[in-house]
């Protein structure tokens, strides 16, 4: 699904030049539920950026969907990211004067769906997340998991093929930070690829596969789940 | 473009900022109202104008005896020319492109006009039948002077609807006798006439009589006459021509500007058609300056508007919008405010307009300017180009902020708590 060699990333602040990933390998299968981890400035949200098409990189190649990812032009990538991906975001990223079942209808109103439609596809949704009842709902009048859950839903209404979570449960408490996992262990049981970055390690030992990022490199990767495990292999560090 | 969803947000968005949306609109309205009254003001005053001066057919010329200020010929300077009938007789054959000419003469003396016991002080023309073509009349009742009144002359007598008003309150004026220095005149005509003067109380009768009983000479006081479809430099020809002409019959200088003085009306009307030419393209400069004024403040709240949505923007970019929609969203709004407060701005000055006609508010105000105002109006081709300009203004209002809006970067946008 996913396939990194060599990525490169550097932001240059003024005179300095930052890099930012110094050489990222890494193969995501379809399905996988995984976690990258690290302290911040180890590149993780960078990292997640340019899987999520927010940000390109400099060298490399990224492979995704069979199909190599090159710069390409803004247009383009938001089809990319309409069709392929979902975003769930640890401030939840709810637009303020939506409801709930507004906010969740809003990827496909970008794929021209029909109004009626959308709506009550996203009503479905909200059912799935047992929010039906507050779909008419303003973001202010939820709560923190109520909130994030609306944001899985609107993740999921495109049925993408790739779930980019920055760190979903930051913003939550314990419980709901639980509650919130499993929804996404729910939705990648169900085939699609979660991507969770976070660096709190209970919710990284949930996943099924941790990359641990460090200074731009990945340091480690730890497997959870042996049984899962048999394909998916640390590429070595080509020249 | 009528997507419900679109309007849906724009109205969300305007509605989440009403009062400084409201304000921003204002001025654009502002801009529109005085583009719009001051076009419509300066359209009544040249349909004013035009028919004040209509009286004198706008192809019409009119010379009059003036007093020599170069010596000529052993003649000193100073000398009086007094036009003669031949002077008329010679002009209506030599000059061709002559449409209607008519002379005046004059009665002197008091002129004091009776009928019964009513009486009053007019002015009393004495032209010839065809002067009815350079001035514009209004014939109300009966009928002008005619060929047959000059040639017999026949004490008859045209009467403007004033002097009607004075000396036959109460009846119907055809027919009657009335006196002119103690001589009778019948009438044969009441009409209407437009003036600069609002006590303008005017008598015709046929200069042949007036010559013949009053006058008892061939003196004329002036010759109106008309030109057939002449350009400003063909008259100025003619007026040269004149000049030769009557130079060469009353013996004065070529050169002399003051022997003759000649009133050319198609000159005069082309100057003021000039000037109000003149009069819009400045109306046109304040109200653009207005609109500019209006459309800064747009451009000025979408930039607030797209810097306070930035991460909203991002949001949608994150889950698929295209920079076009989010383009078209900024531009939109754009538009929309300044279309929907130009065309209140519109409506506003079009209803003023339309309220000083109904009403008559400069008769009610200031009556003597009312004749110079009339009929205000701004027609279609103004409201459509009035309309035109405000979404170009608009769209250009919106253009930089939504340019500014796309090029926003959703990781930036999001990374803005």
């Amino acid at each position: 699904m996913i396939r990194l060699q060599n990525i490169h990333k550097s932001y240059i602040t003024g005179t300095n030049k930052l890099h930012v990933l110094k050489g990222i390998d890494l193969h995501i299968k379809e399905g996988e539920l995984l976690s990258i981890m690290g302290s911040s400035g180890s590149g993780k949200s960078t990292l997640l950026n340019i899987l999520g098409l927010l940000d390109n990189h400099d060298d490399g190649v990224y492979v995704l969907n069979n199909e190599e990812i090159k710069s390409m032009s803004e247009t383009k990538a938001a089809k990319l990211r309409n069709n392929l991906l979902g975003f769930v975001f640890q401030s939840f990223n709810l637009i303020s004067f939506k409801n709930a079942m507004e906010n969740v209808a809003l990827p496909l109103y970008y794929q021209k769906v029909s109004r009626k439609k959308r709506n009550k596809l996203a009503l479905e949704y909200l059912d799935k997340m047992g929010l039906k009842e507050w779909a008419h709902h303003m973001p202010n009048e939820l709560s923190g998991g109520q909130k994030q859950r609306v944001a899985i839903a609107r993740a999921m209404i495109t049925q993408p093929k790739i779930i980019l979570a920055d760190e979903p449960t930051g913003a939550l408490d314990s419980t709901t930070s639980i509650e919130v996992m499993d929804l996404l262990k729910e939705i990648n049981q169900s085939g699609i690829t979660v991507i969770i970055v976070t660096h709190e390690n209970d919710i990284a030992h949930m996943t099924d596969r941790i990359i641990n990022l460090k200074d731009g490199i990945i340091e480690s990767i730890i497997d959870n789940n042996q049984i899962n495990n048999t394909e998916s292999v640390k590429i070595p560090i080509q020249e | 473009m009528f997507d419900r969803d679109k309007w849906q947000e724009i109205f969300s968005t305007i509605r989440k900022n009403k009062t400084r949306t409201i304000l921003t609109g204002f001025s654009v309205a502002t801009g529109i109202f005085m583009l719009i009254f001051l076009l419509g003001a300066g359209r009544g005053l040249r349909n004013g104008m035009t028919s004040v001066f209509a009286q004198d057919a706008t192809n019409s010329m009119q010379i009059y005896g003036g007093r020599t200020t170069k010596a000529y010929k052993g003649t000193p300077e100073g000398k009086f020319i007094q036009m003669v009938n031949d002077d008329f007789l010679n002009l209506k054959k030599s000059i061709e492109k002559i449409d209607a000419i008519s002379a005046m003469s004059y009665i002197p003396g008091a002129e004091t006009i009776s009928y019964k016991n009513n009486f009053g002080n007019f002015n009393v023309s004495p032209v010839h039948d065809t002067y009815k073509e350079i001035k514009n009349f209004e014939i109300l009742k009966g009928r002008f002077l005619n060929q047959n009144d000059l040639d017999e002359h026949r004490k008859v007598v045209a009467i403007q609807d004033e002097v009607k008003k004075v000396l036959f309150p109460n009846e119907t004026a055809l027919n009657k006798f009335i006196n002119i220095n103690d001589i009778k005149f019948k009438v044969i005509g009441v009409f209407h006439q437009q003036s600069f003067d609002d006590n303008s109380r005017e008598i015709y009768i046929p200069i042949t009589v007036a010559q013949k009983i009053f006058n008892n000479n061939d003196h004329i006081r002036r010759i109106s006459f008309t030109l057939d479809n002449v350009s400003v430099e063909e008259s100025k020809n003619i007026e040269q021509q004149i000049t030769y002409k009557m130079a060469a019959r009353h013996n004065f200088s070529k050169e002399d500007k003051n022997a003759l003085w000649i009133q050319n009306n198609i000159e005069n009307s082309q100057t003021f058609a000039g000037l109000f030419s003149a009069i819009e393209m400045f109306v046109w400069i304040i109200g653009i300056f207005t609109i500019v004024l209006g459309v800064i403040g747009v451009f000025n709240i979408m930039m607030i508007v797209v810097r306070e949505r930035t991460k909203e923007i991002g949001i949608r970019k994150a889950i698929g919008a295209s920079p076009s929609s989010v383009v078209g969203l900024i531009l939109m709004e754009a538009i929309f405010i300044t279309a929907a407060s130009g065309y209140v701005g519109l409506i506003a000055g079009v209803g003023l307009l339309e309220a000083i006609n109904q009403f008559d508010m400069i008769e009610k105000i200031y009556a003597p300017a009312a004749i110079y105002f009339i009929d205000p109006q701004v027609d279609l081709g103004i409201a459509v180009g009035a309309t035109v300009v405000l979404v170009i203004t608009g769209a250009l209002a919106g253009f930089f902020p939504a340019r500014k809006a796309a090029a926003i970067r959703p990781i930036e946008a999001l990374r803005d708590e």
